[in-house]
């Protein structure tokens, strides 16, 4: 069946065989977006956290049924030039190592930021739980949040 | 080096590849492997066409970009910004306008500490730093006399900086790349004067990573991400036993999935291959396998105990030092029983690998920490000849010594033979926990005696553990008599000074499959021997420190790291009240490093808790690269190993791994991560490895502070109250 969904404000087109494939292999296996990561495949790592309608969810706990009709961000979608400001804070403390959590962490820190641009310490790392890292990049992480949550106090 | 020398190397050495020796040889073979596989790729004939192949190492543009291969893959560690620094150094290229891939499978790109195409023990900027240097240092010489030659003026006239070579009279201009066309005529120099730490501009800076852009936008390639036209996606159905195998299978059911292409056996198991990942992973669950379980099917964690217990003693003695016998026969002895559990890798990326295999070619997209070992086992399966398989390394998601094996190759290899189309191996988190070469399991005892101040006359350590390199060494059983290496490093005769020392080593295969872990032998050994070391200070009433301080007189560079980490983290000013301090040390690859953990101990219901607050780390890893990757790498390393001392335990039911994902092997997380304090000792002397060095000593420095807090020690991994 051909299912229309809404990706970082484009229309995509995909032919599934049923609505309970998780999001994370719509996006990866049948629209080529794959910057959105698999690592667990249980909602434990947060390495597929994309955006439903601006907040984290787990792409790959998702069926594709609960993200139709909404809009869908994933990392690619939040800027091709890496101007968006969780990105620059990104490129500011020369977060990734691997990389490989890195557009998970990013896209946490964006949905939080979204909401609460002025999170405390406490905040932070509550929003942050939820994505491993296993090269251990989480000052980095943590700096950037902080780094991000200025600039967008600067962009207003 | 001077080709003379080059040559020599090569006779001592019995032939094989001598360090340098393509270097400055212009390598056609090389170039020419670069040049027809990059034209593979659309968009790069015509600049191929404009580019200098100055040597193996650095194309470069008329426009004055560059590109590096880089010998080593890139897990994290941050070898493609660290290598292509010391070339640029040398260059004094515009560090703007490098870009760098992945080289290909090649023996020049060989790591010089090993002889081989593999990327792990800390050694890339060990390996490569003299060559890149000289190598960048005899690019710019060849530019400089080309120069020199267009304006018949003397070289020691002109200066470089930033890709532009400019005059001392001032009357001349050029960009490197307005004379690759000359440059035909000015071979490389064999013997460049490399330049002094004064001079160094981009080497021992804080430079931020080139591969930074691509991981924050989704646009770098990890293994899994590679995609190919007509790619099938695989997964595989694995005997949950260790070396069982199929008995007999059924794939009805599979093969009914919407999407599912085929079902195929290959050696691990049955793969069930489809056009996407979740109708694989579909078709896999439809799947009905019977397996042969074999001999382990009954295999479990008391059962292993008691292999080590029965052998522990009953080894090869691997190391002496004086004669431990007179000083512990009807003495009075601290005796300790140390244990230490198997480990799984989990990297973020679970593991993957794409083959192509054609009639006269096999293509290997792989994240891969050794693609030569990838190549040599894709051309067994395939039946071609190695030169035929030419391995793409991908950005790596994690390594930790994981992707130095090559069953994943293997898999990807069988299936896409088989089916003779393009084909994605994935496993799923489960299948990466459960199909692990694990840290090796280990048991120890320990024994010591003390003199009457307080001071180990004697200590002897025995360890029972299976041996890794069993299965990389061949007639292991004679060439290592006894001694796996791997298995014993970072015991404590390694680097305190102990009278008498005996270490026996037992070899014990409990059929769990074992392999290369962060720091491998340091990893467990370290925590075993410095948390030994605090039941010492306990016994004879010394302080820990001290008492290292003592033992390191021999060992300048560490005992130098350990005062100044009891300095930065305060050992002897007031504390907290309820923090606790522990101390550990380790020297591995080239590096020494102290840390102390600052810990509390919290009532967490009816549970004690560990809390880790602190981390002070101080290390000398000789002349830094990149001092913000050298602290990213040394705290990633303190993570994995904090990771590890808190939570990290594989157990064995049935032959079975009993974990399966993060709810049951979890990882330290953002919310539990301790404030790292790192400092590094200034030193020009050789660089060490970073990659690693970070990891041993935090289990130790965390159990000892809670020895220290709580008056009994940690004998156990992972850490429990």
């Amino acid at each position: 069946m051909i299912k229309t969904l809404n990706i970082n404000n484009k229309y995509y087109d995909v032919d599934v065989d049923s609505l309970d494939i998780p999001l994370l292999w719509v996006l990866r296996d049948f629209v080529g977006l794959t910057g959105t990561k698999y690592s667990c495949g249980k909602a434990l790592c947060g390495a597929c956290t994309v955006h439903l309608n601006g907040h984290a969810i787990r792409a790959c706990t998702t069926p594709l049924s609960q993200a139709l009709n909404n809009k869908i961000t994933t990392i690619e979608g939040l800027s091709t030039d890496n101007s968006h400001p969780v990105q620059k804070a990104w490129l500011e403390e020369d977060v990734p190592q691997c990389g490989f959590c890195q557009s998970g962490q990013i896209m946490s820190a964006a949905a939080l930021l979204n909401t609460n641009p002025s999170p405390s310490d406490e905040e932070i790392t509550a929003a942050m739980s939820g994505n491993l890292c296993r090269c251990g990049s989480y000052p980095q992480i943590f700096n950037a949040v902080k780094r991000a949550s200025q600039l967008i106090s600067q962009e207003n | 080096m001077k080709r003379r020398t080059v040559l020599k190397l090569l006779a001592l050495t019995g032939g094989g590849v001598a360090i340098g020796v393509w270097l400055t040889d212009n390598d056609t073979a090389v170039v020419e492997l670069l040049r027809t596989e990059l034209s593979r790729e659309k968009n790069t004939e015509r600049d191929l066409q404009q580019a200098w192949f100055a040597n193996a190492w650095l194309r470069l543009y008329p426009d004055d970009s560059m590109v590096l291969q880089v010998p080593s893959s890139e897990m994290g560690q941050g070898v493609m910004t660290a290598l292509p620094m010391l070339l640029a150094e040398e260059l004094d290229a515009d560090w703007a306008r490098i870009r760098v891939e992945h080289a290909p499978v090649h023996h020049v790109y060989r790591n010089p500490t090993n002889n081989r195409q593999s990327t792990g023990n800390s050694a890339s900027i060990r390996g490569f730093h003299h060559t890149l240097r000289l190598a960048g240092a005899a690019i710019r010489e060849a530019l400089l006399r080309a120069a020199a030659a267009r304006w018949q003026v003397a070289v020691s006239t002109l200066s470089t900086r930033d890709n532009l070579i400019s005059d001392a009279a001032g009357e001349h201009r050029l960009r490197y790349g307005e004379l690759l066309q000359e440059m035909g005529a000015f071979p490389l120099a064999e013997n460049s004067v490399l330049k002094t730490p004064d001079k160094f501009r981009l080497l021992n800076s804080p430079l931020r990573r080139l591969d930074t852009p691509a991981k924050i936008n989704g646009s770098a390639v990890f293994g899994q991400d590679v995609t190919l036209p007509g790619l099938l996606v695989a997964v595989v159905a694995r005997c949950p036993v260790f070396k069982g195998s199929v008995a007999n299978f059924n794939d009805t059911d599979a093969r009914a999935v919407n999407g599912v292409v085929d079902v195929v056996k290959i050696g691990s198991g049955i793969a069930v291959v489809a056009r996407h990942f979740w109708a694989a992973q579909q078709g896999r669950e439809k799947l009905r396998v019977t397996w042969n379980e074999g001999p382990l099917a009954t295999q479990n964690d008391a059962a292993i105990l008691q292999l080590l217990r029965n052998s522990i003693g009953q080894g090869t003695v691997v190391e002496k030092i004086g004669d431990v016998t007179p000083h512990l026969e009807g003495k009075s002895l601290i005796s300790a029983e140390y244990f230490t559990p198997f480990l799984a890798h989990t990297c973020m990326e679970p593991m993957n690998c794409t083959a192509w295999v054609q009639d006269r070619r096999c293509d290997i997209w792989a994240p891969t920490q050794s693609p030569e070992r990838a190549r040599k086992a894709a051309a067994g399966i395939a039946g071609m000849s190695k030169d035929h398989v030419f391995v793409h390394t991908t950005f790596l998601g994690g390594g930790f010594g994981r992707r130095s094996e090559q069953d994943f190759v293997i898999e990807a290899v069988e299936i896409s033979k088989l089916l003779g189309a393009p084909v994605k191996v994935l496993w799923t988190r489960e299948d990466d926990i459960q199909h692990d070469f694990y840290r090796p399991i280990t048991l120890n005892k320990l024994s010591a005696h003390l003199d009457a101040n307080g001071m180990p006359l004697a200590i002897r350590h025995s360890i029972a553990a299976p041996s890794l390199l069993d299965r990389f060494v061949p007639f292991s059983k004679v060439v290592l008599r006894g001694k796996d290496p791997t298995a014993v490093d970072g015991v404590l005769d390694n680097k305190y000074r102990i009278p008498n020392f005996e270490l026996n080593y037992a070899n014990v295969d409990t059929g769990i499959p074992v392999g290369f872990w962060r720091s491998v032998g340091y990893s467990q050994n370290v925590f075993v021997s410095e948390c030994f070391l605090d039941e010492i200070a306990l016994a004879g009433n010394q302080n820990p420190y001290q008492l290292r301080r003592t033992l390191l007189q021999d060992n300048p560079r560490l005992l130098r790291t350990l005062e100044l980490a009891a300095e930065k983290a305060g050992w002897h000013a007031p504390r907290t009240a309820g923090h606790h301090f522990g101390i550990a040390s380790s020297a591995c690859f080239g590096s020494y490093l102290s840390q102390i953990a600052e810990v509390s101990i919290v009532q967490d219901n009816s549970n004690r808790q560990v809390l880790v607050h602190r981390i002070t780390c101080v290390i000398d890893c000789g002349m830094v690269v990149n001092p913000r990757i050298v602290k990213a790498q040394v705290t990633g390393g303190i993570v994995y190993g904090l990771s590890a001392a808190l939570y990290g335990n594989i157990s064995i039911k049935d032959g079975r791994v009993q974990q399966s994902n993060f709810h049951d092997y979890p990882c330290l997380r953002i919310h539990n991560m301790p404030e790292v304090s790192l400092h590094l000792v200034d030193s020009n002397e050789e660089p060490g490895g970073v990659g690693e060095i970070g990891t041993p000593p935090v289990a130790a420095a965390v159990a000892n502070a809670v020895l220290a807090a709580t008056g009994a020690p940690i004998r156990n991994l992972p850490i429990a109250l």
